[in-house]
């Protein structure tokens, strides 16, 4: 054993050379012989014992494994562009084989008739397409071997059925149904097959006929309930979210119906909720987003002061550490706007956001104020809106002039990554 | 008030049509409006909505954008095929921009949401009238972002399907909530340019048919 050079290769079949199964291919390689050599040896050898080579051959099929099985890893890519070859060959050396080893059978004595050689063989071919075929379908059943499957390329992947191998698999059906009938005929069964098998299809076709309408509306029959148990559940749903918040919700306004101001508020609250449950519920906004951020700290304020707030966002992108400090900015500057015009109309929030430049302008239409005359000391312009801005990177800008409201502009802006 | 021609002066009130297939909605409109524009009459369906229309070829169409029955855009397009002037503004509560979008492309001439105040809707309303396009903050919120957005300054072109830089400007300010007269003030040009502009983005949505529009509306569909 220790005789054996380590780097050898232990003897494999290889298919993809091969012009049968790839035992002359394989020996030749671990032997260092040209395999042209080895084949035609083979084939004299053949002749030479009457067919019993061929029975060695298929034996040699059975017994060696073909190459890559063991290695997987060094198999993978090339496979699939052997098994779109080797259908054809295969099939006809399988048919050879099968004729040859018949050949022995009859040569040793043990025979029956003469009529079964053209049949066997041309099924033996045809058995051999479809067995080739079908797996051709399904790679990884064949590489069901060692899952290193993490270094296997993509290749390994399930072939689609391609035209050329629905053609192989149709011929391969006609040779074993063509040899099936040569058969009959031989043994002149063929004219009381021919009665059954016509029974047979007429059967076939009166029952498709029958039964070809009652499958179909069973078909549809499954497909629409199918759709009304979908919607019937999508009822129930709104149902029950039409019970816990709006139904509520109206209860309470009735009971309220003495306070303007919290009638409206409650008003305007159940309009956002059920307003983002059917307009938003499709849209999969997350924590990181920087829109979202904003529309919720609106709605906070909204909530807050009984304001009326209408947000429009343009764009979005990450909620990150400047975006904190601009919705944390959006929202002082709301609460600004709440507290000092939220009588006087809506106040509207524009944020446009792109990859270098996130905006927010936030509009009041109350007294407005001159925003030199502005105290020191009032803390939430100064600091939570201008200064935190600044620390982020950012700017803030106020319009105001007594009369014609507010507006407050904050910008950040990013270098393009 | 009979339909006698002189209504279509600029001081008569405008004759509007209430189409929305929410009774109480509908009435609550009617309060507001009454005594500000010529009330014609209430549809609360597609096909009330053709013949009251057709009847009383009212100055604008209050035209709610959801109805059964194919919604405003099926009204704007029956409509049309009859009296293709006919002029619409849509009304309505929802914030699906490709449920505005798609009126809009319709052939409304402005879209305004429900909370408006009834004094502004009467003002929206004679615009519409006049001919000029109505844009709320958030129809141009979605205008922008459909049209603008992703496209690089560089890269606009003056062919129709895209917003000049003052186009995009004057929809910006809309956006902020600004008046048409306070954007004129703005922008230093006068309040009929203003007009003229969102006109400009009304017509170049409506005609539109660059794939961008409605592959961002089908994003929005599948994708927010």
């Amino acid at each position: 054993m220790s005789a054996t050079p380590a780097r050898s290769t232990p003897l494999r079949r290889d298919p993809e050379h091969g012009v049968v199964a790839g035992v002359c291919a394989g020996i030749s390689e671990r032997l260092g012989i040209d395999p042209v050599l080895l084949r035609v040896g083979f084939v004299v050898l053949v002749i030479a014992t009457a067919g019993l080579g061929a029975v060695a051959y298929a034996i040699a099929w059975l017994v060696i494994p073909a190459n890559g099985v063991t290695s997987p890893r060094e198999r993978a890519p090339t496979r699939p562009a052997r098994v779109r070859r080797g259908g054809w060959r295969v099939a006809a050396g399988a048919g050879l084989l099968a004729l040859s080893a018949l050949l022995v059978f009859r040569e040793l004595g043990i025979w029956w008739s003469d009529a079964l050689v053209w049949p066997l063989v041309l099924a033996t071919a045809g058995a051999a397409l479809l067995w080739r075929q079908s797996r051709a379908m399904e790679p990884a059943a064949v590489d069901a071997t060692p899952p290193s499957a993490s270094a296997d390329p993509p290749t390994a992947a399930p072939r689609r059925a391609g035209p050329a191998d629905l053609y192989r698999g149709g011929f391969g059906i006609a040779l074993v149904v063509g040899a099936a009938l040569l058969f009959l005929s031989a043994n002149d069964a063929l004219g009381a097959t021919r009665e059954a098998v016509l029974a047979v299809l007429v059967g076939v076709m009166a029952l498709a006929l029958i039964l070809a309408p009652f499958l179909w509306r069973l078909g549809r029959n499954l497909a629409a309930e199918r759709a009304e148990r979908i919607r019937s559940q999508e009822r129930a749903e709104l149902a029950a979210h039409l019970h816990d918040s709006v139904l509520q919700t109206l209860t309470l306004m009735q009971k309220r119906a003495g306070d303007e101001r919290e009638v409206a508020a409650l008003a305007r609250r159940q309009e956002r909720e059920l307003r983002s449950w059917l307009f938003d519920g499709r849209r999969q906004r997350d924590e990181s987003s920087l829109a979202a951020a904003i529309e919720s700290a609106a709605a906070e304020v909204e909530d807050a002061h009984g304001a009326a707030i209408d947000v429009v966002t343009v764009g979005d992108r990450r909620l990150d550490g400047p975006g904190e400090a601009l919705v944390a900015a959006t929202r002082e500057a709301l609460t600004n706007a709440a507290k000092f015009a939220g009588g006087a109309g809506t106040i509207a929030v524009y944020a446009e956001m792109g990859p270098e430049r996130a905006q927010v302008f936030v509009r009041d239409r109350g007294a407005g104020f001159d925003p030199a005359s502005v105290p020191a000391d009032r803390r939430g312009l100064r600091e939570s809106i201008v200064g935190r801005m600044e620390r982020n990177g950012g700017r803030a800008m106020i319009r105001s002039a007594p009369g014609t409201g507010t507006e407050i502009e904050l910008t950040i802006e990013m270098e393009p990554a | 008030m009979s339909g006698d021609p002189s209504r279509r002066a600029d001081d008569a009130e405008p004759a509007v049509v209430i189409v929305d297939d929410h009774a109480i909605f509908r009435s609550g409109v009617r309060a507001e409006l009454e005594g500000r524009l010529d009330v014609r009459g209430e549809a609360g369906s597609v096909e009330e909505a053709v013949r009251l229309i057709a009847a009383e070829h009212p100055d604008v169409v209050l035209l709610d954008v959801h109805m059964p029955g194919g919604g405003g855009v099926e009204v704007i397009r029956r409509v049309a095929r009859e009296n293709p002037a006919q002029r619409f503004l849509a009304l309505s509560v929802s914030d699906a921009a490709e449920d505005v979008i798609a009126v809009i492309r319709a052939g409304a001439r402005g879209y305004v949401t429900k909370t408006i105040s009834g004094p502004d809707l009467a003002e929206a309303v004679r615009r519409v009238r006049d001919g000029d396009a109505v844009f709320s903050p958030r129809l141009a919120g979605f205008v922008l972002d459909a049209f603008a957005g992703q496209i690089p300054e560089a890269e606009v072109d003056p062919d129709l399907d895209q917003l000049t830089l003052r186009e995009r400007e004057v929809l910006r300010l809309i956006a902020r909530g600004y008046l048409y007269k306070e954007i004129a003030l703005e922008l230093s040009i006068s309040p009929k340019t203003v007009e003229a502009h969102v006109s400009a983005v009304l017509r170049k949505l409506q005609l539109s048919n660059r794939h961008e529009l409605s592959r961002w509306a089908v994003e929005r569909r599948l994708l927010d």
